[in-house]
């Protein structure tokens, strides 16, 4: 009786926790008229051809792109900056070391819309608007932070007597760190990059304000297209579908990892 | 071949780690750093690996100076306390990597590495993970890594600490044997004197940084130089009693008097501090010359077939090593009879005054 009393519970809860997605994924393969005029449980007349809108034309998919292009040259800049600051914050001390980790996460902790202005004025001033990097820069400025406070944690948990016995043994230091050191704290680095991918990937403001066409991010298109010819309900939830696939995707590889992540790598 | 330091020292932040130490490390000698814990033997074992920088002197190896030289660059072995391995890599591979860094050719690696793990009985695992393995094992594979790059110094920071009772007397069996083989110059650290005992070589006794003497270990062990020396190395510590010479008369503790003949004879008439190992302590008298003191007891310990007893004689703390089981009651009044032979005399410096009859004669 018990089995089946929370049986039910988590059947409850996860019916509750699914709801908005599953509606999603419902609207997508419905009509516009389906989704204006009726309410349905199941798409009545499938379709896929929302999907299609999207794949298909340059102006929906090319958000993917350049969502994608930023968010990997952040990930790659965010980890190649924040190694080996993370790095030094755990093996040594040096003057104002515990202000500047601190500070650090000050960064992260200001909200994008502080930042919005300054980058706009900045970017379009410097040329660098409507760039990928520009977007990629921008998303540095909390992504360094976290990753370099995730790295560190996790690099804390190795003993500093493996560097030692590394030099000891004829490693030099990049060589140390590639081939010793990396692989020790692999998981720590999958974990940041995918905290660097999940925060660059949702984050709409300053990716919408540094870009107007070229390097526009699916967010943005999204929010755009709202208003263009009424509400094309199907195609936005065909394109709120794809969008939530590459975070699934990367969350399910890291899975195992994620509480460290979030616990910044101090458990 | 030798390691020389010279006037090294360390000082961090202000704090004096290594007071400046001066000494000879010879080619092909076991060397045993004994000191309790935070006495500088790490400290002094870093700076002859070149991990740290001296403050002060000079570390010369072959003649030539390396003070300034890379750790990468000389040609040192080190063995932690905690196991330290490459847990990334299999056993094979940890024990190969320094040979691969010096750029050998894989026939040559691969015969060495199997003939090391072979020494150290590691064939069976050299495929797996070194995180896999026992704790023994693990620290096996890091005594390997250190041995096969055929090292000229290899440094061994009480690497048995972290093992188990049964393993470290296995595993320290086969230090001296390895020791044999390799030819380098080995330094060993330990807070146990009966480790450095067995081990035999040179003892070098650290005390708050400072080598109070060097020597080869049964006799710095047998003729410590001064009181620190000797209550360095004694396990359980040495006992002390204040005494002092008049005539043909010693007295100890100011009840117990013995004939001032023997190693006493020599000494002017003054105050000493007189100091004698646990085990030369005895609940019973066989000889007319003991003297005898009468103690409170305060706990017994009864560790199978013998028996430590704490002991209260006026404000000095002692501990008794005797064998057989003993049960006696806690806070009674025993009579414990010591051989004047086996006691050791310090002058109000701390210096050994003159050293105990039997220690002379061995």
């Amino acid at each position: 009786m018990r089995l089946r009393g929370s049986a039910f519970v988590m059947t409850l809860y996860l019916l509750f926790l699914l709801v908005p997605i599953y509606w999603l994924v419902n609207m997508s393969f419905k009509t516009n008229t389906e989704i204006t005029s009726t309410f349905t449980l199941f798409p009545a007349n499938f379709t896929i051809q929302n999907y299609v809108t999207i794949l298909t034309d340059p102006s929906w998919y090319m958000g993917y792109v350049n969502s994608i292009i930023y968010v990997t040259m952040n990930v790659v800049i965010s980890l190649t900056v924040a190694l080996p600051a993370a790095y030094a914050f755990s093996r040594y001390s040096f003057m104002g070391d515990k202000h500047l980790f601190f500070w650090l996460l000050t960064n992260r902790m200001a909200p994008p819309a502080v930042f919005a202005l300054p980058f706009f004025q900045l970017y379009s001033s410097v040329g660098l608007f409507d760039t990928h990097i520009a977007v990629a820069l921008a998303h540095c400025l909390f992504n360094v932070p976290l990753a370099v406070w995730i790295l560190e944690g996790f690099m804390r948990g190795v003993p500093k007597e493996i560097d030692e016995t590394a030099y000891i043994d004829g490693y030099s230091f990049p060589k140390f760190f590639v081939k010793i050191f990396m692989p020790l704290i692999a998981s720590g680095i999958g974990v940041a990059a995918f905290f660097c991918f999940m925060f660059s990937w949702v984050e709409l403001l300053l990716s919408r304000t540094l870009t107007s066409v070229n390097a526009k991010p699916i967010a943005a298109t999204m929010t755009r297209t709202v208003s263009a010819s009424g509400m094309d309900w199907g195609v936005l939830a065909a394109a709120g579908v794809l969008t939530i696939i590459p975070g699934a995707l990367v969350i399910y590889f890291v899975r195992n990892y994620i509480a460290k992540g979030f616990a910044l790598g101090r458990v | 071949m030798a390691l020389e330091l010279q006037a090294v020292s360390r000082v961090v932040k202000g704090q004096v780690h290594i007071q400046p130490t001066t000494l000879t490390l010879e080619k092909g000698t076991m060397n045993v750093l004994l000191g309790p814990t935070s006495s500088g033997k790490t400290s002094l074992m870093r700076l002859m690996a070149g991990l740290d920088a001296p403050t002060t002197g000079r570390l010369k190896w072959h003649g030539q100076d390396v003070t300034g030289v890379r750790v990468q660059d000389r040609k040192v072995a080190m063995v932690y306390q905690q196991f330290i391995n490459y847990p990334a890599m299999s056993v094979y591979d940890n024990i190969a990597s320094p040979l691969r860094l010096m750029g050998k050719d894989r026939a040559e690696i691969d015969r060495a590495v199997r003939a090391t793990a072979e020494m150290l009985k590691l064939t069976p695992m050299l495929a797996r993970k070194p995180l896999e393995l026992s704790g023994g094992q693990q620290q096996r594979c890091a005594l390997a890594r250190a041995l096969v790059k055929d090292a000229g110094l290899v440094l061994l920071d009480e690497p048995l600490a972290n093992l188990d009772y049964k393993l470290r007397e296995e595993l320290r069996a086969e230090i001296p044997r390895i020791f044999e083989e390799s030819g380098a110059i080995f330094v060993y650290a330990t807070t146990e004197p009966e480790e450095a005992l067995l081990l035999g070589g040179n003892t070098a006794t650290l005390w708050e940084g400072r080598v109070t003497q060097f020597g080869p270990t049964p006799t710095v062990y047998r003729q410590p130089a001064d009181a620190t020396t000797a209550r360095v190395f004694s396990d359980p510590p040495m006992n002390f009693v204040s005494c002092f010479k008049e005539g043909h008369r010693m007295n100890f503790g100011g009840t117990a008097n013995a004939p001032a003949d023997g190693a006493f004879a020599a000494l002017p008439d003054g105050r000493y501090t007189a100091g004698f190992r646990a085990n030369h302590l005895h609940l019973n008298t066989h000889s007319g010359t003991a003297v005898e003191f009468r103690c409170t007891l305060g706990v017994t310990e009864i560790t199978g077939s013998e028996t430590f007893l704490h002991l209260t004689h006026g404000s000095d703390r002692w501990v008794g090593l005797v064998h057989g089981v003993h049960d006696l009651t806690a806070g009674a009044e025993v009579s414990v009879w010591l051989d004047p032979t086996h006691v050791y005399i310090f002058d109000a410096e701390g210096r050994l005054a003159a050293p105990a009859g039997y220690a002379m004669a061995a």
